[in-house]
């Protein structure tokens, strides 16, 4: 097949959703010529499922360097969402207002109660949460039910509108003169003389570095330069509602209310293998959660139910991961896009571009599994 | 706009408009009652309050909107007339704040 | 209502009506559930029950439905009117609304006989109240007996405009202008197909008749126009658009458009069965086999909801969809379900031999389909094709892309009157045909349900 041979760029990013777009956008603002390689509209999108919280509560509960790596992405989302809307005038509505997640039952209490306090040990009392008992909750919001037992809060979470952060994405991509490439798969990488590679149906390119941002796909990806990213994909089903009269001052896990006025509600976590379909029993399960919560919703229509399939690493934390074998090869893995735009189109850019690497990247290499696969073969 | 055709003249019930008490055909849907009372625009929409009426009639488009017995967002063009039904166009220029 | 049938039938028109009636005739046990109160879909509306002192007067092909419905009603077939199926998915399940309860059930096939919608039309101004569809004004003769009180103005292009144009001149009612969009040069390409399409029937002659009909009413009839542009502050004053003479404004206070009808996909869509582009009539349609079965395993798309071919053509279809669930089943035998279906195949035959001349002759100027800027082609959440242009510079990968960056068809008509825009602009962006873009995917709900439904249900199940 006569290949158009490409050698215009610094740097190829496989993968043009929430973490390919955010790396791309720190890449091209340093001046790195990035070429972005996407599939196509009907491809699983992980960033189409996304869900649009900001959220810092519960993250690393196991994992003090996961908490820390939150926190530092909470915090950093203010100046980002000012920077993309003078750069690109796209308001991605955020809004960090605090964050809920609403407990049914003592079991579902007990459980945030303990994993904030783990989260508050790891942060070194950085991360706040309180427990907020039901009469506490009706008082800041009157329509939460009788019923409800309580909600962990914490002032640091929010939430944006996730297509309009990766429409902003795109547009500073454009304005920064990257090449973005839709419905244009990678089918292969290969090392060659320091640098790489790059097939796609039609054409190959090279460049001195690869960065693999391909969702479920990075595994399969990854291995042409001798990385092993274990992703598998763990589904999530959520609800739009019509416009509802404004009534939810903050997200939360459960229900959170878009400036347009809709509610999303959410979300399963269903292990379905590569299958993005809906189903009538979690529809309904997500429909009743959100009625139970807000009984004034029971009048209010569902518009769009949809499937996603998350992009989950073995220990559901992200993975950072510069090829050994291969230095110029990078792949990052994760199923918070939205939370930790600031860091990928920041920190994690720097890092793959050799100017600077935060203390906290190498906490989560892909090589944290091997460990823990050789301790299991030695227990 | 549109008009009955023919002379005989079919049964008459009441229901209520905006408050107001109006005499329809019955049997007929809600949104081919708005337009035979003109009662236009039926909505204003919620991104830009412009000025909507029924459109394709066939349950399709949504934009016969309109609030029926306290319930609101139903598509007129799917609803019949029944005596007494209290009805209220969305004009509403925005999707009003929730009362404190 | 049981929870489960061997046989499931969504849609009451033609398709569906006779597909319930030859499975129930090999002895299936059926269920149609279809949205309105009674049979006919949109082609024979209201014809058991019609507010029209003289139903006849719609034309032969409208009256001939009573036969139909009869028979449909005759069946056995269990019948549930006023029933909006909102869920379906490729395991044959299926959520339904019935009297404001929402109930599941599950089936062993499925036929899907949803029929088709009007093709959008946008263009600047065309949200204004005081425009319609055709098909709207149909309706409204139908159902409710209504016509317009001032002469309206028809615009678009095809049968439809002019069949509803005949109706009205029939009960009087003037018809201020038609503004035919039809592009030149059609009828000499189109001539080649005219012999078969003779095969079909007396359609070209009741089509010659209805042209007849409306010159001799002395209806000023506007031909190749485009640059269609409705003015008004809070409703329709009047249309603006221009033909080769010139440019031309008219006062009117109601616009009823037409642009052909193209199947309805959402509940295929849904189902995940497979769709295609049907390139001599420009728009997707389901991929179904000889039978009707589409590319998931029990589901059968029938009528226009699959392929437009006509009332006709989609009642045989429906024949054959519930010859061939009979025979799946074990209700009936190859051979008895082959002969059965031979008379059926070869009327089919002859109903769509009609297509290629129509088709031909009322082929859209694919440039006349992209919507001017201005246009809101998101009439729900008010979106222009500018902005949708602005988005396809960016690269999108498709419709849907389109749609998360921009909220297009994201409001509650879920993309059906923005759908084939967004796909027209795309297209001509990327230089490729429509069929390279794509579409829409189409989720659940295809109805509206509240949430109280679907949690009081879920109470039930525990």
């Amino acid at each position: 097949m006569n290949r158009q041979f490409i050698n215009d760029y610094d740097s190829l990013i496989v993968g043009g959703g929430l973490v390919g777009a955010a790396i791309a956008t720190g890449l091209a603002g340093s001046g790195r010529r990035v070429a972005i390689f996407d599939g196509g509209d009907r491809d699983f999108r992980a960033s189409r499922g996304n869900f649009g919280l900001v959220w810092v509560q519960g993250k690393g509960a196991d994992y003090a360097p996961y908490a820390r790596w939150s926190g530092i992405a909470a915090r950093a989302w203010p100046a980002f969402a000012q920077s993309l809307l003078e750069a690109t005038r796209v308001d991605v509505g955020l809004q960090q207002t605090g964050g809920l997640d609403f407990c049914l039952d003592e079991t579902e209490w007990d459980a945030r109660d303990s994993e904030m306090r783990r989260v508050q040990a790891h942060t070194d009392g950085e991360f706040e949460f309180q427990m907020l008992d039901n009469a506490e909750l009706r008082e800041w919001i009157p329509q939460v039910s009788e019923r409800v037992l309580g909600a962990c809060f914490s002032p640091r979470d929010g939430h944006v509108n996730p297509l309009y952060l990766l429409r902003a994405l795109h547009q500073r991509l454009c304005d920064l003169g990257a090449d973005y490439f839709p419905s244009r798969p990678v089918l292969s990488t290969t090392p060659d003389g320091g640098g790489f590679r790059v097939d796609t149906a039609t054409d190959r390119y090279t460049a001195g570095q690869v960065v693999f941002c391909a969702g479920l796909a990075n595994q399969r990806l990854a291995r042409d330069v001798e990385m092993d990213i274990p992703v598998r994909p763990l589904r999530g089903q959520l609800l739009i509602t019509e416009r509802v009269p404004s009534f939810l001052p903050c997200a939360s896990v459960q229900v959170r209310q878009t400036r347009e006025g809709t509610l999303q509600i959410g979300d399963s976590h269903e292990d379905a293998g590569f299958d993005e379909s809906t189903t009538l029993d979690v529809i309904t399960q997500l429909a009743a959660r959100a009625v139970r919560i807000f009984p004034h919703l029971e009048a209010v229509r569902l518009q769009r139910a949809w499937g996603a399939l998350r992009v989950m690493t073995p220990d559901g934390l992200p993975v950072y991961q510069q090829s050994s074998r291969y230095p110029g090869a990078f792949a990052v893995s994760c199923h918070s896009g939205v939370t930790l735009a600031a860091l990928h189109a920041g920190a994690v850019a720097e890092w793959i571009d050799g100017s600077r690497m935060h203390p906290l990247i190498a906490d989560f290499s892909a090589t944290r599994f091997d460990v823990s696969a050789t301790r299991q073969r030695r227990a | 706009m549109f008009r009955l055709l023919g002379n005989d003249a079919p049964e008459f019930v009441e229901i209520e408009l905006d408050a107001q008490r109006v005499s329809v055909p019955a049997g007929i849907s809600l949104a081919a009652a708005l337009l035979l009372l003109d009662a236009l625009p039926t909505r204003r929409t919620p991104v830009g309050a412009g000025p909507r009426a029924p459109f394709c009639m066939m349950g399709a488009c949504y934009e016969c909107l309109v609030e029926i017995d306290g319930r609101v967002n139903q598509r007129a063009c799917q609803v019949l007339i029944s005596a007494g039904m209290r009805v209220r166009r969305q004009l509403a220029s925005a999707v009003p704040e929730a009362e404190a | 209502m049981k929870a489960h049938y061997p046989l499931v039938i969504i849609g009451a028109g033609p398709a569906g009506m006779a597909a319930a009636q030859t499975a129930a005739a090999q002895g299936v046990e059926v269920a149609l559930f279809d949205d309105q109160p009674r049979p006919g879909g949109q082609i024979y509306r209201n014809l058991e029950a019609s507010p029209l002192a003289d139903p006849a007067q719609l034309g032969k092909d409208y009256v001939f439905g009573r036969l139909p419905i009869q028979r449909f009603r005759q069946s056995g077939a269990a019948y549930f009117p006023g029933s909006a199926v909102w869920y379906l998915d490729r395991e044959c399940n299926l959520g339904i609304l019935h009297d404001g309860v929402h109930r599941r059930l599950s089936a062993d096939r499925l036929v899907i006989a949803c029929g088709a919608q009007e093709r959008p039309m946008p263009f600047p101004g065309w949200q204004l109240p005081g425009v319609m569809t055709a098909g709207a004004g149909q309706i409204l003769l139908k159902s409710a007996a209504l016509v317009p009180d001032e002469p309206p103005v028809l615009a678009g292009s095809g049968p439809l405009l002019l069949l509803l144009a005949r109706q009205y001149l029939r009960a009087g009612v003037g018809i201020r202008a038609i503004i035919d969009t039809t592009p030149a040069g059609r009828l000499w390409p189109a001539l080649r197909y005219l012999p078969r399409a003779l095969a079909a029937g007396d359609y070209l002659l009741e089509g010659l008749q209805m042209v007849a009909a409306i010159r001799r009413a002395r209806v000023p009839w506007y031909r190749q126009a485009s640059d269609l542009r409705a003015d008004g502050d809070e409703r329709l004053a009047g249309l603006r658009f221009r033909t080769r003479g010139g440019l031309h404004e008219i006062e009117t206070r109601l616009l009823l458009l037409h642009q052909g009808v193209i199947p309805a996909l959402q509940a295929a869509s849904a189902a995940g069965c497979d769709s295609e582009w049907n390139p001599r009539q420009q728009c997707w349609q389901v991929a179904v086999d000889c039978w009707g079965e589409s590319s998931q395993n029990g589901i059968f798309v029938a009528g226009d909801g699959a392929t437009i071919g006509g009332a006709r053509a989609a009642a045989l279809a429906g024949q054959l969809a519930g010859l061939q669930v009979a025979w799946q089943l074990g209700l009936l035998s190859q051979t008895r379900r082959d002969r059965l279906a031979s008379p059926v195949r070869k009327a089919r035959q002859r109903q769509l031999s009609l297509r290629p001349f129509l088709d031909s002759y009322y082929r859209l100027d694919e440039a006349a389909l992209q919507p001017d800027d201005a246009t809101l082609l998101c009439r729900c959440e008010e979106v222009s094709a500018a902005q949708i242009r602005a988005v396809a510079q960016l690269g999108c990968s498709g419709p849907n892309q389109a749609r998360a960056f921009t909220r297009c068809g994201m409001g509650p008509c879920q993309g059906r009157f923005c759908g084939p825009g967004v796909e027209w602009i795309l297209a001509r962006q990327q230089t490729v045909g429509v069929d390279r873009i794509g579409h829409y995917n189409s989720r659940p709900p295809l109805q509206p349900v509240t949430l109280g439904q679907l949690a009081i249900s879920e109470g039930e199940q525990r």
